[in-house]
């Protein structure tokens, strides 16, 4: 009976950890993990598709912007990818609405829908961002990455650079 | 003895306070997990939902699991205003062909368009005064927030939402 007890006991405090994880996990923070490297050398420097043991740096996620969703450029952010919405990717905003960027396969300047972003990787060579697949909606942020927790040696927040390339009017 | 009454003071605080909060998470994760009441009001979807407003639920396991198809009624973070959620019916998933008229009440002109992966196409139900994909084109799919299964107010039209066919 005593047994039976401390079981119940045990199995209470795991449920209430779990909400309450869970909960602060979706509205406050997160931690997510980087996987390749598109964002070097802000996240995952050394990263290569040849050695499989490294593992990608864990950043924490920032969920309070979602309110009001207002962002800054530069803010390094976590979105679904508008292709398949469940895979995620963590890409720099490098424009926002009402902003111009210029097209990297016309001459033309592309102006930045309303309630849209412009994403791009850091590393400009091996990236998957909005020079292809156009302006993202702020609708599927999920988050703004800001401090790197994971290797020790490489703990420290995440800069805001201000992006290259971008035309002003 | 003043310090036992004020450690079982504190001590009583504290499972107040967790009460309240396992509470509050409980209901967090009712609503983000499984359904969500919402409140539906405006023009876009008559007939099906009335202009003055409509107490709805709304599930989110189908959205969840990518279940959310053709017909089905959902709520969908705008793409022009992420802190809008509006409600619109699916009319087309990816690799759908959709014939869509630009003005219905001016021309008969219709384009038709493939919808891209990952995409759906939304309208609403009254085609004459809804800003849909008609407006802005293909939504992705990580904007639904949720498939409307059930009117709960006005009392008289209480029950499932009913599948149209298009």
């Amino acid at each position: 009976m005593k047994r039976l007890n401390f079981l119940w006991n045990v199995s209470k405090n795991f449920f209430t950890c779990g909400i309450i994880g869970l909960t602060i996990s979706d509205r406050y923070i997160s931690i997510v993990p980087i996987r390749g490297g598109s964002m070097s050398p802000t996240f995952n420097p050394h990263w290569s598709t040849s050695v499989k043991t490294y593992s990608g740096d864990r950043v924490l996620v920032e969920k309070l912007c979602l309110d009001k969703y207002k962002f800054s450029l530069g803010d390094v952010v976590v979105f679904c990818s508008p292709s398949n919405h469940k895979e995620k990717c963590v890409k720099r905003i490098t424009a926002l609405p009402g902003d111009w960027v210029s097209s990297p396969y016309s001459y033309d300047a592309v102006k930045i829908p309303d309630g849209h972003c412009w994403v791009e990787g850091d590393n400009s060579a091996s990236s998957l961002d909005s020079k292809s697949i156009g302006p993202v909606p702020l609708g599927l942020i999920k988050g703004r990455a800001t401090h790197i927790i994971w290797p020790p040696q490489r703990i420290g927040k995440v800069e805001q650079t201000i992006p290259r390339g971008r035309i002003d009017f | 003895m003043n310090s036992k009454l004020w450690s079982d003071l504190v001590k009583e605080a504290f499972d107040k306070t967790l009460i309240v909060t396992k509470f509050f998470c409980a209901l967090h994760l009712t609503t983000t997990y499984v359904f969500t009441p919402a409140y539906v009001f405006g023009p876009s979807m008559l007939p099906t939902f009335n202009i003055s407003g409509d107490y709805v639920l709304a599930e989110k396991i189908s959205t969840r699991l990518g279940k959310v198809g053709r017909n089905d009624i959902v709520l969908i973070r705008s793409p022009e205003d992420p802190r809008k959620i509006v409600t619109k019916r699916i009319v087309g998933v990816e690799g759908d062909d959709v014939r869509y008229s630009l003005n219905p009440e001016r021309d008969d002109t219709f384009e038709t368009i493939v919808v891209p992966k990952g995409h759906v196409w939304i309208e609403g139900d009254n085609k004459y005064m809804s800003r849909d994909s008609k407006n802005f084109g293909p939504v992705p799919y990580g904007m639904i927030q949720g498939r409307i299964f059930w009117k709960v107010w006005p009392f008289e039209s209480f029950g499932s939402v009913e599948r149209r066919t298009i």
